[in-house]
């Protein structure tokens, strides 16, 4: 027993003097100092990277039973569902994964907002974070044209033509997407390629976010800076632990989703074939485009409204120089705090009237979210940092710890 | 601490470090076996696994190719000769000895995979030294009973498991 440890760890070291990958871990996975007092919203991070790997996995078995065409692409879908083995459950987990990945994203984001995460020396981090998401947004759009449903469809159609809303070259462009005069067989090809292309950048862009956190390591709940070495832990196994609790509970959450409600969060129009010469009466995006879609339609001006979703999220890569206060932490930002709950629920009202049709009072709802949603970006947060009081920071993470 | 109760603890930590270890060596296994069988063959494939063939315009000497599970079959309506010369063979001479009875359910009608032995290849009717199926890709002779006699087919033809469901139709698969 003694010996066949010692010849293990003989070959290991002889491996890592050569191709420095177990020392590597060690350093960024088992020993890395994290702060000792990360709270469970800091599970999010690693959860997102979870569920990229469950996309990841699903899709490329996927892809193997399905067929890009636009003669064969729904039946392929109803195929995996009722001949390929397991295909159901393959075919879900994918479905509501990407779901999942987005609640798990929106939650990290959130949680950055919330304790300042963005703030220096984080602005790259942060911006790398936004890049996943637009990259993710892009993924999920493409990979809902693919089972070539009345969503799929129609959905493609609606948001291609975004991009005829630029003036002069606009028809050029959509056409340039379309590869065609209208979303067709070119159409759905070239978005099977992307849709399988766009998730190994994704891959990529979360590396370099890991080599930006860990550059200057993570946030936390107080958002100050580490004084010593007293102040962090090991990530193994404190924190290793703690992600795999955290998952187990969002696994659990996950099947009961994939197995008892797999539809819930789907269009049941996505059940019936595309048909190009029939708009289903109501149509929406898929949840988590809805805040952004209300956005879209609150401004009754085509362009407009195209500029204005865009800069929703644009607006995020300045959110480091917008928000001019020196504390992270809302915890020690009285006033920020407030801001922070109204501008969730603001996000959640503007997804909610994104669901609903365009007119009557929901128009006016969105309107006042949509402003409220610049407002506190552009406005209420340059203005805040000038203004406001915060509470005393604690000196350091461990000294309410460790003083007794 | 003594040296027996720290042992002791030690053993309690390692037993739950194996018995958590061994609980996710099954959860892993448990969903993943799921990714990995869906790479076999999938319900409409097996569905059409099984097909019917219809023997009653086969007349004497001739042969028929079917597509069985994406192979070519042979179905021959052998002539009183090729069966005598089939069971005349003395089966201590093949390479891969089988009685011409062990190969057939009705002597008239010899039914054969027609994938050579060797590596695969189609072999051509009517041809060869021996009167029965002729490899041209790597020159395996076999006989009018589809056994190998020369070359380097180291088997002789498979026979599909089939079933006369009345005189005129073979059920395959």
């Amino acid at each position: 027993m003694e010996s066949s440890k010692k010849n293990t760890k003989g070959i290991i070291n002889w491996i890592d003097y050569r191709l420095p990958v177990v020392s590597f871990l060690k350093h960024s996975a088992v020993d890395y100092p994290t702060p000792r007092n990360l709270n469970y919203w800091w599970n999010f991070g690693s959860l997102a990277g979870f569920f990229l790997l469950v996309q990841i996995i699903t899709g490329v078995i996927l892809s193997m039973h399905y067929t890009a065409h636009v003669d064969h692409a729904f039946d392929s879908i109803e195929h995996i569902m009722r001949n390929v083995n397991h295909g159901w459950l393959i075919r879900y987990i994918h479905m509501n994964g990407a779901s999942f990945f987005f609640i798990v994203v929106y939650i990290h984001i959130f949680r950055g907002l919330y304790y300042g995460s963005y703030k220096a020396p984080r602005e790259l981090l942060w911006w790398l974070g936004i890049i996943i998401l637009l990259l993710m947004m892009a993924t999920a759009f493409m990979g809902y044209v693919l089972p070539w449903g009345q969503m799929s469809f129609w959905g493609a159609t609606v948001i291609t033509n975004l991009f005829s809303a630029i003036p002069l070259i606009g028809d050029n462009i959509t056409q340039w997407l379309w590869g065609g005069y209208s979303v067709d067989n070119p159409t759905l090809s070239r978005f099977y390629t992307l849709h399988f292309l766009l998730p190994f950048l994704i891959v990529g862009v979360v590396v370099l976010h890991i080599v930006a956190l860990h550059t200057h390591g993570s946030n936390n709940p107080l958002g100050i800076d580490r004084k010593g070495p007293q102040d962090s832990i090991p990530f193994h196994p404190f924190y290793t632990i703690k992600d795999l609790f955290g998952l187990s509970f969002a696994l659990t959450i996950f099947f009961a989703v994939v197995f008892f409600a797999p539809d819930f969060l789907g269009h049941p129009d996505n059940y019936i074939p595309a048909d190009p010469l029939k708009t289903p009466a109501h149509i929406v995006p898929e949840w988590y485009f809805l805040p952004f879609y209300a956005i879209l339609r609150a401004i009754p001006d085509k362009l407009g409204g195209v500029i204005a979703m865009f800069s929703a999220i644009f607006v995020l890569f300045l959110l480091p120089w917008l928000d001019t206060s020196k504390v992270r932490s809302a915890t020690f930002r009285p006033i920020y705090k407030i801001l922070f709950w109204i501008f969730l629920i603001d996000a959640i009202i503007l997804g909610w009237v994104g669901s609903k049709p365009a007119e009557g009072i929901y128009i006016i709802i969105s309107r006042i979210a949509t402003l409220y949603y610049f407002l506190h970006f552009l406005i209420l947060l340059p203005l805040l940092g000038k203004f406001e009081r915060n509470r005393p920071l604690p000196e350091s993470i461990g000294k309410p710890v460790l003083a007794e | 601490m003594s040296e027996n109760k720290k042992s002791k603890k030690k053993s309690r930590r390692s037993f739950i470090h194996q018995a958590s270890g061994a609980m996710g060596i099954v959860a892993v296994s448990a969903a993943g076996w799921p990714l990995v069988d869906q790479m076999n063959p999938s319900k409409d494939v097996e569905a059409l696994a099984t097909i019917e063939v219809d023997i009653s315009g086969l007349s004497e000497g001739q042969s028929k190719t079917v597509l069985w599970r994406g192979k070519p079959l042979f179905i021959k309506h052998r002539s009183q000769n090729e069966i005598d010369e089939a069971k005349s063979v003395n089966i201590e001479e093949l390479p891969h000895p089988e009685n011409d009875d062990e190969r057939v359910k009705n002597p008239k009608y010899l039914v054969l995979i027609g994938v050579c032995t060797h590596l695969g290849c189609v072999p051509a009717s009517d041809k060869g030294d021996f009167k029965g199926w002729f490899c041209p890709c790597h020159g395996s002779h076999y006989d009018s009973s589809g056994r190998i006699r020369k070359g380097p087919a180291p088997k002789n033809l498979e026979i599909p498991p089939y079933t006369f469901k009345d005189d005129n139709t073979i059920l395959i698969g």
